[in-house]
């Protein structure tokens, strides 16, 4: 028997607003537990909230560059719990009438696009952050966090594979990033998410029984957890079990999810209109003025960089999936770098370095501008690739002017063809077994006549210039 | 006499002429009360030492030609559910009872701008749940009239407390009547100011919706004066109104001459005790005298008010209370096994009777399946109201009619008929839901108790109200009546 798998994803970014959403508390994040809190977020009597006007345009924002439709009139709710970390015992959400619904997200995954919808977005204020280690008897709350604002970002169930759930959150960071409404950092918590998925007998119209995943701290955490969750259903599916409606947590260590707790009927958050706030009316004017300023998005700009730059698709997709990373190209071509190379060293260099020490481009001293002039010396020929790469790790680290740095260290490579001339000649001189090894067919031992003139030069000798030495050297034609 | 017996503009004359000063002021409130405050059990917290040092205060800087704020050495009562800056603040919850806000009401900065002296915070229902001060977490409030009965409520000690001359004039809430039904209880002037016309940021939310805060006093001048002094917009209450505030002491002309008044017929109908009638067709006569004309009217809607009252104050409430759940401020229960037991507990015993059941009436309203056939049916019925009125309102400058269809009756009489206690509100719970003006006044007695005479008017027009009270009230003259304590 063969299934479809249904997921749906929920998003909860935060919108990097200076100020909470309804008091003028900072939103900073990593200051000392609760030093971020007034008599408004800590929930004291009496006091009121004050919507925040740049929280509803970054939300309005993300709506329209996620193509939604805008509310005319949109209002708040309250969502009642309780829960230390609610300091009101309610959540101001959105609950009927969410600021953006009927959005779309067009994702590609091994070569095919599709569309993924995108059910609505909605508005409301974040929790505080709760302790359990710290203590046997007592849990610690901050409450620096509650009162931030966020939008959650619900998917429709168009999501069919693993695959296409991470494209869905790598395309729909780029454009929360694009608009700069949202870090999107997940280890700082900025970007959360949440999935359902279930299984149907192939073709069949009606969903299954679906399960709720937590914890996926990663995307590569929410394809993983997806991933097992989808086999653990088909198994229990195929041996004639039935799904639960059930809450499950990825667990990393283990590799699995493990069960938090069965769903009986749907959770009654008793949601009534906030009284303390009064309807938003969206006219059509401020929506144009938000609308215009949606910079160009991560599609646009790959297809901007494929035309202008020749880049293939592959290449430019991977350049403009940060806008990070797409203005750090950008910047480095002003700076008068070759297009291709410059690709070349953020795709592979940069790239490489930024995941094998996990760091942020923003979190290294490379600069567009250094990365340019390091591209312009190996394209003048002053210093060879494997020379560029040690002056590289230099840029990464410490920053600098990499003419300087190749002065300063004595880096420049030696194209003279008189002075590397005598070096080949002297390395084969030293070396007749290799000569006898190459012209009996041992293409190696010519790699290994290069690596002793390199040595002797301290890897400052034009690589190009030396094989051809090589070669005439051995009396063969270059 | 007692120097705070006199108007606002009698105490200024004599501290202008230096004939009085602000601490002899601030010396005969709290004398007062130490007099006559274990008969009213108006205060639950006084504020002695820093009221005696502003007078002071005041008292030298009155050499200096300094501006004085309108409100100037006058001693107030705050109801406690207003919150009040490093001065103890319960709502007559126990659950509260060692809560010291580090935060201003806006209503008392402006107090504060008028040099007003804020003497203590006064008795009421526990979160303003109820009408007779008997739901207080700590004593109930007595008439000043006849202690054996109640002062009404919620607002019960901001009443009693300017009936029984302890202060100049108080400050309450009302959300379906709790300032009104009081004032007409205790014999003194209640203002109900329209919805959004003064800031609620302060005041213990009881029901978000309904709400107003708005002065009490000896007379309709008086509480013109506070009115100007604490209405206004607030940007810290986004539902107050960006509506300019009145001269509304201009606006005390004396003249009703061609004033349009409609009587509800539902006013003077049956539940309305003979007596209470009487004095609300004599206060008819007087106005009609003046040049006023009035007619009989219907709101049918009104009916219903009770019943979506209760459903919709009661659903707001379940979730404003829920913030009280012993994690951050207020009386934690002690020993709790875990976090869930600790809610508990906290709750079971920091809430009083009156609040449990409206807590969980309001809950239940707007459980998931319940919703539509109660919360939503109510905000409907409460939109036929708001018509009722509008329209009337469009034809009529005011409508008149009794305050509340009794006058106070004994303590402990319907402390066990909740519903009995509910539809004394009837006469006052539109109006809230209307989001209206409206005002008590004194109109004479019924068997020794105060009857109040209600005025209400189109939205914002808080000066109509105060036009039509105060030529009634200087008229008939029933507001120079003092309770013998
Ligand atoms: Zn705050």
């Amino acid at each position: 028997m063969k299934f479809d798998t249904v997921i749906g994803l929920e998003v909860h970014a935060e919108l990097k607003t200076d100020t909470k959403i309804f008091c003028n508390c900072s939103t900073e994040f990593g200051a000392p537990a609760n030093t971020h809190t007034c008599p408004v977020c800590l929930g004291h009597p009496g006091v009121l909230p004050v919507l925040n006007q740049r929280a509803v345009e970054y939300a309005m924002k993300a709506s329209l560059a996620l193509n939604c439709e805008i509310a005319g009139e949109t209002k708040f709710d309250r969502k009642n719990y309780f829960y230390p970390d609610s300091p009101k015992a309610y959540q101001i959400s959105q609950f009927d009438k969410p600021i953006g619904e009927n959005g779309s997200l067009e994702i590609e995954v091994d070569g095919y696009k599709k569309n993924i919808g995108i059910t609505r977005i909605h508005m409301e204020e974040d929790a505080g952050k709760l302790t359990h280690d710290e203590y046997d008897d007592h849990s610690l709350v901050d409450f620096n966090r509650v009162g931030t604002p966020l939008i959650e970002i619900v998917s429709e169930p168009d999501i069919e594979t693993p695959e296409e759930a991470y494209a869905y959150l790598e395309k729909l960071k780029a454009v929360l990033q694009y608009t700069e409404v949202s870090d999107c950092k997940m280890e700082e918590g900025s970007l959360r998410c949440d999935a359902n998925i279930s299984l149907k007998p192939a073709g069949q119209e009606e969903f299954g029984t679906k399960t709720e995943l937590k914890n996926l701290n990663s995307f590569t955490n929410v394809h993983k957890g997806l991933a097992y969750e989808e086999k653990r259903q088909e198994q229990e599916l195929l041996s004639g079990g039935e799904i639960l409606q059930e809450t499950r947590r990825w667990d990393d260590a283990k590799k699995e999810t493990t069960l938090m707790r069965v769903k009986e009927g749907s959770d009654d958050y008793r949601y009534f209109p906030e009284p303390d706030l009064v309807t938003l009316y969206v006219n059509e004017d401020w929506k144009s003025s938000i609308k215009a300023t949606i910079p160009e998005l991560p599609d646009a700009r790959r297809e901007r960089y494929m035309e202008e730059f020749d880049l293939p698709a592959y290449d430019a997709g991977v350049l403009t999936q940060s806008k990070n990373m797409a203005d750090f190209f950008q910047e480095t071509i002003d700076e008068g770098a070759d297009a291709k190379q410059a690709a070349n060293w953020l795709m592979g260099d940069v790239n490489g370095y930024l995941n094998s020490h996990d760091m942020e481009l923003a979190d290294t001293e490379l600069t567009p501008s250094s990365l340019a002039k390091l591209v312009t010396l190996i394209d003048k020929g002053t210093i060879s690739s494997k020379i560029a790469k040690t002056v590289f790790t230099d840029l990464m680290e410490q920053g600098g002017d990499p003419e300087q740095i190749v002065q300063d260290k004595g880096l420049v490579q030696i194209s003279d063809e008189g002075e590397l001339k005598q070096i080949v000649d002297k390395i084969l001189e030293n070396n007749p077994q290799s000569i006898e090894d190459y012209k009996n067919g041992k293409d190696k031992a010519i790699g290994f006549l290069v690596g002793q003139v390199m040595k002797e030069t301290k890897g400052k000798a034009n690589p190009q210039m030396v094989n051809k030495l090589i070669m005439e050297g051995m009396g063969m034609d270059a | 006499m007692s120097i705070l017996e006199e108007s606002f503009s009698g105490i200024h004359k004599k501290l202008h002429n230096k004939e009085l000063k602000v601490s002899e002021l601030v010396d005969a409130s709290f004398s007062r009360i130490k007099e006559v405050d274990d008969k009213v059990q108006a205060f639950l917290t006084l504020n002695e030492e820093a009221a005696r040092n502003q007078a002071a205060k005041m008292d030298e800087a009155m050499g200096t030609g300094n501006t004085r704020g309108l409100l100037f050495g006058l001693p107030a009562g705050i109801k406690d559910n207003i919150v009040t800056n490093g001065l103890r603040t319960t709502a007559a919850s126990q659950l509260l009872a060692n809560f010291d806000p580090v935060h201003n009401a806006t209503v008392m900065d402006g107090l504060e701008e008028a040099d007003a002296l804020t003497i203590g915070k006064l008795n009421m229902d526990e979160f303003a749940m109820g009408s007779s001060n008997e739901n207080s977490g700590f004593y109930s409030a007595r008439n000043p009239w006849n202690t054996d009965y109640v002062p009404g409520g919620s607002s019960g000690g901001a009443a009693a407390s300017v009936a029984a001359g302890e202060v100049s004039f108080s400050l309450g809430s009302d959300t379906g009547g709790s300032i009104r039904q009081p004032a007409s209880y205790c014999g003194v002037v209640g203002l109900k100011p329209t919805y959004g016309r003064v800031s609620r940021y302060g005041l213990i939310a009881f029901a978000s919706s309904l709400d107003q805060i708005g002065p009490l006093t000896k007379n309709v001048e008086d509480n013109a004066l506070v009115l100007g002094q604490i209405a206004g917009h607030d940007r810290r209450d986004s539902t107050s109104a960006d509506v300019g505030i009145s001269d509304y002491l201009s606006s005390l002309t004396g003249d009703v001459k061609g004033m349009k008044i409609a009587v509800p017929k539902e006013y003077l109908g049956e539940g309305v005790h003979e007596g209470v009638r009487n004095r609300v067709l004599e206060a008819l006569k007087v106005l009609e005298q003046q040049g006023a004309e009035w007619e009989e009217v219907s709101l049918p809607h009104s009916q219903y008010a009770v019943a979506a009252y209760y459903l919709l104050a009661s659903s707001e409430a379940s979730a404003n209370l829920a913030r009280f759940d012993g994690v951050r401020y207020g009386v934690r229960a002690e020993n709790a096994d875990n976090l869930i037991d600790m809610y508990k507990e906290t709750r079971s015993q920091g809430f009083g009777d009156e609040v449990k059941r409206r807590i969980m009436l309001g809950t239940f309203a707007l459980s998931s399946g319940y919703y539509d056939a109660y919360y939503k049916k109510a905000q409907k019925v409460r939109t036929l109201i708001k018509r009722d009125f509008d329209q009337i309102l469009e034809k009529y400058d005011v409508i008149v009619g009794p305050t509340a269809p009794t006058t106070a009756f004994k303590i402990g009489e319907k402390v066990n008929d909740p519903l009995t206690m509910y539809a004394n509100d009837i006469l006052t719970i539109p109006v809230n839901l209307a989001g209206v003006p409206a005002i008590s006044v004194p109109c004479g007695f019924s068997e020794g108790l105060p009857v109040g005479l209600q005025i209400i008017s189109r939205p914002f027009e808080e000066s109509t109200v105060y036009r039509a009270a105060h030529a009634y009230e200087q008229a008939a003259g029933h507001y120079k009546a003092k309770p013998e304590l």
